[in-house]
């Protein structure tokens, strides 16, 4: 009897994660250029020491990727971004 | 033959207009020390745009950023001001405006870049959108 319910039971319920698919902004959006004039725009693409994050975990692609990197360094030549630093958000 | 020729002054005339109107545009960034009076910082700017003017060139549009806190200290400076200028103008003008900027002791950095033309169109789009709320650029 017990044995008909072949279903396997676990003790807690197994989390199926649903990935959220990501995507490139640039290319949704239509956004053609990058301003490297606007930092806090481009601190969407920092972590906290002001390194540029990459693109397995941003969702760019490669084109946009390639601009978004050019204009940090921009920035950060003209000192609107830091080189380096702790704690930037 | 004249099928030829015609072609050939075709050609003529397509280099003649790209020499003539197709000047590339710039971007120059400055930033000056902040020990600078506004006088000071406003003679500054215009002895550069004389630069640009004087090589051919056409200012197309300058901004103002005012004084603004550095990211990192250069020069044991952490304020610098800032200030744009959009132009037009012939390769050989950029060196010539970039050895300016070195020998200037007041300027502690720039950036001069050439505008392509998606950088064109924002840098229009995000003049247009200013001009049309000026008080919201303000606050």
């Amino acid at each position: 009897m017990a044995q008909d319910n072949s279903e396997i039971r676990y003790l807690t319920p197994p989390t199926v994660e649903v990935k959220k698919k990501k995507y490139c902004r640039f290319l949704k959006n239509r956004i053609k250029y990058i301003d490297y004039k606007d930092p806090e725009f481009l601190k969407k693409f920092l972590n906290e020491q002001g390194k540029i994050l990459p693109r397995r975990l941003t969702g760019t692609s490669l084109k946009y990727q390639r601009k978004v990197s050019v204009a940090i360094k921009r920035a950060r030549h003209l000192a609107l971004l830091p080189y380096v630093t702790d704690m930037l958000k | 033959m004249p099928l030829n020729q015609k072609v050939s002054t075709f050609a003529v005339d397509f280099l003649l207009t790209k020499f003539l109107f197709m000047l590339n545009q710039y971007e120059t960034v400055f930033i000056a020390t902040p020990v600078l009076s506004e006088s000071q910082m406003k003679e500054a700017v215009s002895k550069f745009k004389k630069v640009i003017t004087d090589n051919k060139g056409e200012i197309v549009y300058e901004e103002d950023w005012g004084l603004k806190k550095l990211a990192y200290p250069i020069q044991k400076k952490s304020t610098g001001f800032y200030h744009l200028i959009e132009f037009k103008a012939e390769p050989d003008t950029i060196a010539k405006v970039e050895t300016e900027f070195r020998r200037d002791e007041r300027i502690l950095r720039f950036l001069t870049m050439k505008m392509e033309k998606y950088a064109v169109v924002y840098a229009e789009k995000k003049r247009a959108r200013k001009a049309a709320e000026p008080k919201k650029e303000e606050a």
